[in-house]
Parts: C-alpha cells; structure tokens; sequence
C-alpha cells in the first residue's frame, strides 16, 4: 500500500453531502470546503448530523448523495482503510491489547513501514508520554489515554485528522488543558483538523473556523468572533453564548442604521449588521454589552427603560442580572464587577443601555429560542 | 454472628481480634466440607481402588499398594487414549469453525434477532443428550438428508456408511458440545468495542488484517474458554461413541464404562479415570500457558 499521507492533498470539500436513515434526515444537503491546514470545528447540539458528516468522511458511513474530495481526488465510495484519513474516537478505541507502542505503530506497520521506532517514538515526545511505551491502555488515565489516540492518529501525516468529541470524556479542567495543547499539536504538525464538538468554548478556543450545524444543515459559518458578533439567525445568537433577541419592528431607515420599534421605545441597529428581509425584526443584544443603571441616570446610545431586576447572581468577575421588561419579557444583563460600586438589588427600577454598533438583527420571522433549550453540555 | 462478635468486643478487645482472624474461616467452611466431601473424598477413594488387585471371590478386591496398575493399564489402553484425545481435537477443531462465525454473527450482525439467536443455540438442551445422539443417528442414516445430500454430490458411494463411523462419533461429539464453544465465544466477542474494528480500518487495515491483528486476539479469551469446555467433556464422552461408533471406535469413556458395569474390574476402571483425569489437566495446563491468554482477562 502506498504512503497514505501523499497520495491526496489539498482542501477537503463536500459537496452536496446528504445522509437518510429511512424517514428521518441526518445531513441534509451539505456543502463545505475546509481548507488545507485548519482547525475546523463543526459545532451543534446531540442529533444535528456533525457525527454522521464526521463519519461520512472517515468512511464509517456512506452518504446516501452527495461526494466528499480531497483536494482533486474523490474519496466518495473509498474504504476507510485506504483514505488518507485518521480519526481520534469519542471514546478513544485503543486497542486494549496491544502496548501504547504497537497502537501508535499500527497504521504504519498496516502500510507496511518496517523501522517504525524512530516515528512512533517522536510522536510520543510530541504528547510527552514517551515513558508509557511499553504499557497497556487500561493503564493509563483518560487524559493519557486521549494523548495517544492522537498520537496514533498524526503519526501517519493524514490529510486530515477527524476529532470525534474528543474531550468529552475528560474532566473539566483536563479539558481545558487538552484544548490549548491540541491546538498547539495542530500547529506543530500542521495537518487539517476537523472537530466535532458540542460544545461551544471547545470549539472557539480551538478553532479558526466554526460552522453551526443544525438539523443536519450548516446554520453559520465563520470564524469565532464573526460568529459570536455576527450571529444571522436565532439558533446561533442562542447556541453560542446567550443573547437577548426583542421582536420589534423597523419603522425607519436613515444613513447606515435602522431605527427599530421595541413595545414603544426606540432603538438602533446597523444597517449591514441586520439580516432582517423586512420591517419584522428579531432585535439582538448580548448581555455583557448592556448598561444597567438606576432610572435616574441620563443614558447615550440605545436606551431601554422600565425594568425592574427580578433576579441577581453574584458570580465574582460579574454580576448577572435578570430585568423584567414592561412588555413581559425577561432580559439578561452582565456587569463586569469593575467598577467598585455595589451591584443593584432585587426590586430595583433600571434602564438599560448599549452602544448601537452592538446591536444585530436577525429576521423577525424566526423562533426566538431556537438553540437556546439545547442543553451544550449534554452527552450525545 | 455479628451480636456475638459486638458482645466480646465489648467485654475484650483480644476476643475480638481472635473473632476476625477466625471469620475468614468460618466463612469458607462450607465450601471447604463440600469439597472434603464430594470432592477429596472420592479422588482419594478412586487412588485408592487404582492399586487393589483381584481377592478370592468374584467383585472382591484388596489393597496391596500395585502402582504397576498404572502402567498395565496404558500398555493394554493406550489405542483407546490416543484414539480419544484425537476425537476430541477434531470435534473441538469442528465446533470451533462452526461456532466462531456463529458467534460472530450473533454479536455483531444479528441486530434484534439477537436474544432469538441466542436461545436457538441453547434450544437442544430443552431435549436430553441421549435423545439428541440418537437422533443424529438419523440424520447420518443411509435415507437421511445427508447420506442423499453427500451421494447425490459423488462424494460417498451407495455403499458407504455414515452411522456407527469414526465420522458419525466426531460429529456427534461437534454437535453435542457445540453450545459450550458458541456462548463463550458469544460472551467475549460482543464484549468487543466496534469502535476499535473501526479504528483499525480508519488506521489502513483491510477486513482480514482487523480480523487478524484486532478480533482475533481480543476474542481470545473466548476462544480459549470455548475450546476448553468443549474439549474435557469430550474427551470423558462415552455416549458419542457407543450410540453412534463401533468397536473399532470405541474412546476410553466406554472402556471405563464398561470396565465398572460390566466387567467388574473395579481397579482397572479406577486406574483408567485417573489417568483420564490427570491427562486432561496435564492438557490443558499447557493450553493456557501456551495460549497466553491470562494478560487478556
């Protein structure tokens, strides 16, 4: 067999990319190109399809239509074992009965490499767990166990490497540092990284580009910060962070900004930061961009008044506030605990205020709360 | 116990010490009468009657310690030994081929007709073994489905016989031990995770080499246990081969068997169990060893 990690580069595209199981819809119409070299991450809640692309690729599954290349070279109806592809599992899949050595060795010697030492023992310096060469799987922890599914996986330089959840096993703060030192492995090796997760910090820690997967199709994509600044529909404002999405109407146009009707009080947003189609708007603001001040204070910018606090939570860095609108509706304020003055009590009358660059608007057709009673942290 | 063991720890802290160094004891009590009884007892009875030779009268025999015994007995039973351990190893070997597919498929193709699957296996035991062989007697009969079956194909003539053969015992033996190898193999292949087949094919192996380097080896325990527990029944069978052989097929079951009811030769059939026995743990001993299968469990 030749080397794998040669005989196809370039960026990977699907193209048209669509998966049934009977009745029901996993991928729905896909098409993506994730260019050479990138962390991609595809981002969605359990059951939104970003397992089944994942597989699709590797080969574990076969798209119902649709074709996936790499660079000039069609891998659509290519067996897994002959892409030049590699996945680390959710759950790892070492083999338990081979040492840490042999694993990392079993795509090389499958390819019929002979003097395997000097690779497989570089990519355990790589994941610094050169000293566990000779022990068993269930041997080590989870976080070890994690580093070498990668190691076993990079070692044969694929075209892409396929990250299948791959923290999710992994404590909290073991997550967070295996975020930081896969994508300083990503770097180091410069292979093309696609990463599924359902979590949203993993995937803009990690990722240069993103796509929002929802219902088997991509919602967003971009990266990180165009993603959380930008979001262009409900499910990605909610999915990643929180935002507060206010149906309103556009009742005028002047310059770049729309001037938008919210239960009676006005505000704006930017033209280009609003993808409504017409005078029905969803009215979009993150919490950590609002003002919250007692009703006696003069406000600039986008002003909201009439709220009254009906909740806070004390979190150290900030303070998180619930704000009951005059129309019924609950909002959420942050206040970075910067400023030395006590935070605002319960029962208390606020206005709320924020620059209108921070302003986004979504079409006004739309759910309001899509994405935002998807649990992130739930398992799949 | 525990109100006694409160009470004296109460009243003295050496009692009670005394009490837990005794408790493992009286714990494995039962278990060690039981063994005492049904187990060391007989063997000791059996070594016992293995030295005895003939006294005056008919049935009648007494100790006189003859070690010789042993070796009267391979020199005069040897054909019968070797000719069992062969039988056994092919019947394994047979069950072996036939079950790991089987298996196989019950754990990882079956989907919901797994529990079904599983039940068929173990369905013949609803029926007694007696009944079982000599209905395989039937099956093998010259009007039976196979007899035509194997005619029809030029593979045996009009005057070949399947029934009371060598081939009839093996078979017999296959089929009758099939369950003990299939719910082994069954139990440590769907103990496999699929996702290290998979890792194995995302990692360029084909399906034989997954087979080869992953399933084989994480099946071995299975394997292992399977071919044991088809293996020592068999080789102590003596039902196969007396419903289903002749004389010429006659394995050391029957010979013991007969040795004890028929001809009363009370030491000889003592002395024959007992190098049956010794035999077969002597066997297997090696087995495990060889197969290396004690890292895997």
């Amino acid at each position: 067999m030749s080397d794998a990690s040669t005989s196809a580069k370039g960026d990977l595209q699907l193209r048209n990319i669509t998966k049934t199981y009977g009745d029901f819809t996993a991928v729905d119409d896909l098409t993506l190109t994730i260019p050479e070299g990138s962390f991609f991450a595809l981002l969605g809640p359990s059951g939104c399809g970003k397992t089944t692309t994942l597989r699709m690729i590797a080969g574990l599954e076969e798209p119902t239509t649709g074709t996936i290349h790499v660079g000039s070279t069609d891998i659509t109806d290519m067996k897994p074992y002959r892409r030049p592809v590699n996945t680390v599992f959710q759950n790892y899949a070492l083999f338990p009965h081979l040492s840490i050595f042999e694993n990392v060795a079993f795509g090389l010697r499958r390819r019929g490499i002979k003097d395997v030492k000097e690779q497989v023992d570089k990519v355990l310096q790589l994941v610094e767990l050169p000293h566990l060469a000779e022990r068993k799987p269930t041997q080590l922890s989870g976080g070890q166990q994690q580093r070498i599914a990668v190691a076993r996986a990079i070692v044969n330089r694929p075209a892409l490497l396929l990250l299948d959840e791959p923290l999710g096993a992994l404590d909290l703060k073991l997550r967070r540092q295996m975020q930081i030192e896969l994508k300083w492995i990503q770097t180091e090796v410069g292979l093309t990284f696609v990463h599924v997760t359902h979590d949203q910090e993993e995937a803009m820690t990690m990722a240069d580009t993103i796509a929002v997967m929802n219902e088997g199709r991509i919602e967003q994509m971009g990266t990180p910060a165009d993603l959380y600044d930008n979001p262009k529909t409900a499910f990605v404002a909610n999915f990643l962070g929180q935002s507060n999405l206010i149906k309103g109407n556009v009742i005028a146009t002047d310059g770049d900004s729309h001037t938008v009707d919210l239960f009676g009080q006005k505000v704006k947003v930017n033209k280009n930061r609003s993808v409504a189609r017409d005078s029905s708007i969803l009215f979009g603001i993150r919490p950590e961009k609002i003002r919250i001040q007692e009703n006696s204070h003069t406000n600039s910018g986008c002003v909201l008044e009439g709220g009254t606090i009906v909740d806070v939570s004390y979190i150290g860095v900030s303070t998180q506030y619930q704000v009951e609108m005059p129309w019924g509706q609950e909002l959420m304020v942050f206040e970075q605990n910067d400023d030395g003055i006590p935070p605002l009590a319960k029962g208390d009358s606020v206005k709320l205020s924020w620059e209108p660059v921070f302003s986004f608007g979504l079409n006004g057709h739309e759910d309001a709360s899509a994405g935002s009673e998807v649990n992130p942290t739930e398992d799949e | 116990m525990v109100a006694i063991a409160r009470k004296s720890s109460s009243a003295n802290p050496l009692d009670s010490l005394r009490q837990k160094v005794a408790m493992p004891y009286l714990l494995l009590l039962p278990g060690m009468l039981w063994l005492l009884v049904f187990f060391l007892a007989p063997i000791l009875t059996l070594v016992s009657t293995s030295t005895k030779v003939p006294g005056m009268g008919i049935g009648e025999f007494v100790q006189q310690y003859r070690w010789a015994n042993y070796w009267d007995a391979i020199s005069t039973m040897h054909t019968q030994f070797i000719r069992t351990f062969v039988y056994a190893v092919i019947a394994t070997l047979l069950a072996l081929a036939i079950s790991y597919p089987l298996a196989y498929a019950i754990a990882f193709k079956s989907g919901r007709w797994k529990n079904v699957l599983l039940v068929l296996v173990v369905a013949p035991f609803f029926c007694s073994f007696i009944l079982r062989t000599i209905a395989w007697r039937q099956i093998l009969a010259q009007d039976g489905l196979v007899f035509k079956t194997l005619h029809s194909l030029h593979l045996i003539s009009a005057d070949t016989r399947l029934t009371s053969s060598a081939f009839a015992v093996v078979t017999g033996l296959a089929y009758n031990f099939l369950p003990f190898m299939t719910l082994p193999l069954y139990a440590s292949l769907e103990r496999i995770d699929p996702r290290t087949m998979e890792a194995s094919g995302d990692l360029y192996a084909n399906g034989l080499t997954t087979f080869r380097k992953v399933t084989l080896p994480l099946s071995m325990p299975g394997v292992v246990a399977g071919t044991l527990l088809t293996f020592i029944p068999a080789a102590g069978d003596f039902v196969n081969a007396q419903i289903l052989g002749n004389p010429s097929t006659t394995m050391i079951g029957n010979v013991i068997n007969a040795q004890y009811l028929q001809t009363s030769n009370y030491p000889l059939a003592a002395t024959l169990s007992f190098i049956l026995m010794l035999a077969i743990l002597v066997i297997v001993m090696i087995y495990i060893r060889k197969s290396g299968t004690d890292e895997l469990v």
